[in-house]
């Protein structure tokens, strides 16, 4: 069953399309990895998505519900939560300060907020982290601050926006551990945008890729890794003159 | 004894840490019981300073709110202050109503006055300077409106018309009355209270994280707007207080007085030197303030013979006031109270 679905989304910046047509479907519990070169409009893409800017054109589809240009609070109410690519922490208050506040504007009781908002530090692995302010966190630590506070909701969809760059291997993989988790007992669907193509390969079921601002291609992710169109956007190899 | 651990990390913390609510509302009870004997040991005169503290407290915790908490910064805030005093002078001199009701009554006006400014201001995106100056331009317009209409007395403003005898219904009192003193007491550990409690809310939450990162709030879940304007509308509020209760008890007001750019920087000043964003910055900064102005107006009224030069000039308090501030800055960028604050989380 399609829990999202993107259709013929299209934003430009002063003449320049950053996003061209683009569209696309995930289906509840799927996950759908985004990769593309340096400027090819995935973060635009986010952004358009979750409301963060509106679309010249396109539609957005939340189960259904046609959410196309609300803006990012109506779309959290929706269901649907995102992280930052950049860090954006509520830098006065502490870990758990703001990921009780995530838990009260999705909607959580005041009295057990708190208590809700720990056990999603704890799930997320920033327990040691939990009374530390959140200025001046290492870098692993603020990413999970991100996917703390964006799960604190209980999205049924969640956008991460490379919640994987800016971490050593070593960190790499307790993320994407949890991140599986979040899918398979949770149920939660997830679209991630990711450079880290080891990430892309062991947890996406598709992978969309975008060039320029245009699907440039979108399926299983050995397939598209095959793709020689691929290969090429991120390579910028000169186009075959036999083809 | 010290069982050596090999563990790099902290063990992670078990209980939640706890909250500081409660806390400030306690020492906000100490306080107000303190303090409430005050005008039965001081005499007269310094009862005047303690008033004056008080005024320039109740100002300054609705500029806070807005502008420290809310991040907001308000270099208009006379408009509140104003029209709280106008309000309750107008309706007492023109209509004979109760200061009372006449407060609150300017509460609404000034709630109702900041929605619309803060509308306009964040609906069309203003930030930081810019936003800055939207306030001061509608304190302004405040100003010269109420220079130049006839239905608030133009340039003359209004004298409370005296009273034979001591009245609570009119909050009038003889000179020198600790009555008055009481009256702002309780006008300002309200003000105290109502802040603490906002802050602890739901609303004064989001209003935290909007300030800290408005596109973040806004991911989260928080119609970052409409708490905005709440916040706002509150700060109003809280500022006409102290207009209202600055008619009553100077029994005059004219429209330099209340909209004046003076009147914007005293609600600014007392948090400043206080600390911006605390609860206590305002009240702290208040109470070095309010002594200092008055000191300052002794010496310019009967210097002694070194500063002879001085005599009948004003102005001296605000070169004070701007030395104070440079100082401030330099020395304690977060005010007296967050400097302190810091230090004894440090230990």
């Amino acid at each position: 069953m399609t829990l999202l679905r993107v259709d013929g989304l299209t934003k430009s910046f002063k003449g320049l399309r950053a996003v061209d047509d683009v569209g696309f479907e995930v289906g509840e519990g799927a996950i759908l990895g985004i990769i593309g070169p340096n400027g090819a409009g995935k973060t635009t893409t986010f952004n358009l998505v979750a409301g963060a800017l509106a679309p010249d054109a396109g539609t957005v589809h939340l189960d259904g519900t046609n959410i196309t240009g609300r803006p990012p609070h109506r779309v959290l109410a929706a269901g649907m939560a995102r992280t930052f690519q950049l860090m954006r922490p509520f830098y006065s208050m502490s870990v758990l300060e703001n990921v009780t506040i995530a838990v009260l504007a999705g909607g959580g009781s005041r009295r057990t907020a708190r208590t809700t908002a720990a056990e999603v530090i704890e799930r997320v692995g920033l327990a040691r982290w939990r009374d530390s302010p959140s200025e001046g966190l290492p870098t692993a630590a603020l990413k999970r601050l991100e996917l703390a506070r964006a799960l604190a909701s209980r999205p049924r969809v969640l956008l991460l926006d490379e919640v994987l760059a800016g971490l050593v291997p070593a960190e790499r993989e307790p993320v994407m551990d949890l991140l599986d988790e979040l899918r398979t007992t949770d149920g939660v669907t997830l679209v991630f945008v990711e450079h880290i193509m080891a990430a892309v390969m062991r947890l996406s079921d598709s992978v969309l890729v975008l060039d320029l601002g245009r699907v440039l291609t979108h399926g299983a992710p050995e397939e598209v890794t095959r793709d020689p169109r691929v290969i090429e956007a991120y390579l910028g190899e000169e186009p075959d003159a036999d083809r | 004894m010290t069982a050596q651990t090999t563990t790099r990390e902290p063990a992670p913390p078990a209980a939640l840490p706890r909250q500081p609510w409660n806390r400030h509302l306690a020492v906000v009870a100490v306080l107000a019981v303190l303090l409430v004997p005050l005008p039965l040991v001081l005499p007269g005169a310094q009862e005047a300073v303690v008033v004056r503290v008080l005024i320039f407290a109740l100002l300054s915790i609705g500029w806070n709110i807005m502008s420290g908490f809310g991040g907001m910064f308000s270099f208009g805030h006379a408009a509140y202050f104003g029209l709280g005093a106008y309000t309750t002078a107008w309706l007492l001199v023109e209509r004979d109503v109760s200061p009372w009701i006449g407060m609150a009554v300017g509460m609404v006006v000034a709630a109702v006055f900041a929605v619309v400014v803060g509308f306009l201001a964040l609906r069309y995106k203003l930030r930081g300077a810019y936003f800055a100056l939207a306030t001061f331009a509608f304190a302004e317009m405040l100003r010269l409106w109420a220079t130049n209409s006839d239905f608030v007395n133009r340039a003359e403003g209004y004298h409370v018309p005296l009273l034979p005898e001591n009245s609570w219904w009119y909050m009038q009192f003889e000179p020198g009355s600790p009555n008055y003193f009481w009256i702002a007491l309780a006008l300002t550990v309200a003000a105290l209270v109502v802040s603490i409690l906002f802050l602890r809310s739901r609303a004064g939450q989001f209003t935290l994280a909007a300030r800290d990162d408005e596109e973040a709030a806004a991911s989260i879940g928080i119609p970052v707007m409409r708490y905005k304007l709440m916040t706002m509308a509150l700060a109003g509020a809280i500022s006409s207080v102290a207009g209202a209760f600055y008619v009553q008890y100077y029994l005059f007001i004219d429209p330099d007085l209340a909209f004046g750019s003076s009147q914007s920087i005293q609600a600014i000043l007392p948090a400043v030197i206080g600390g911006v964003a605390t609860i206590w910055g305002p009240v702290i900064g208040a109470a070095v303030l309010g002594p200092l102005s008055d000191v300052t107006a002794t010496v310019l009224r009967n210097p002694p013979p070194f500063l002879e030069f001085l005599q009948g000039r004003g102005g001296l308090d605000v070169i004070l006031y701007g030395l104070l501030l440079i100082v401030i800055i330099l020395l304690l960028p977060k005010g007296i109270y967050g400097a302190l604050r810091d230090r004894w989380s440090r230990r």
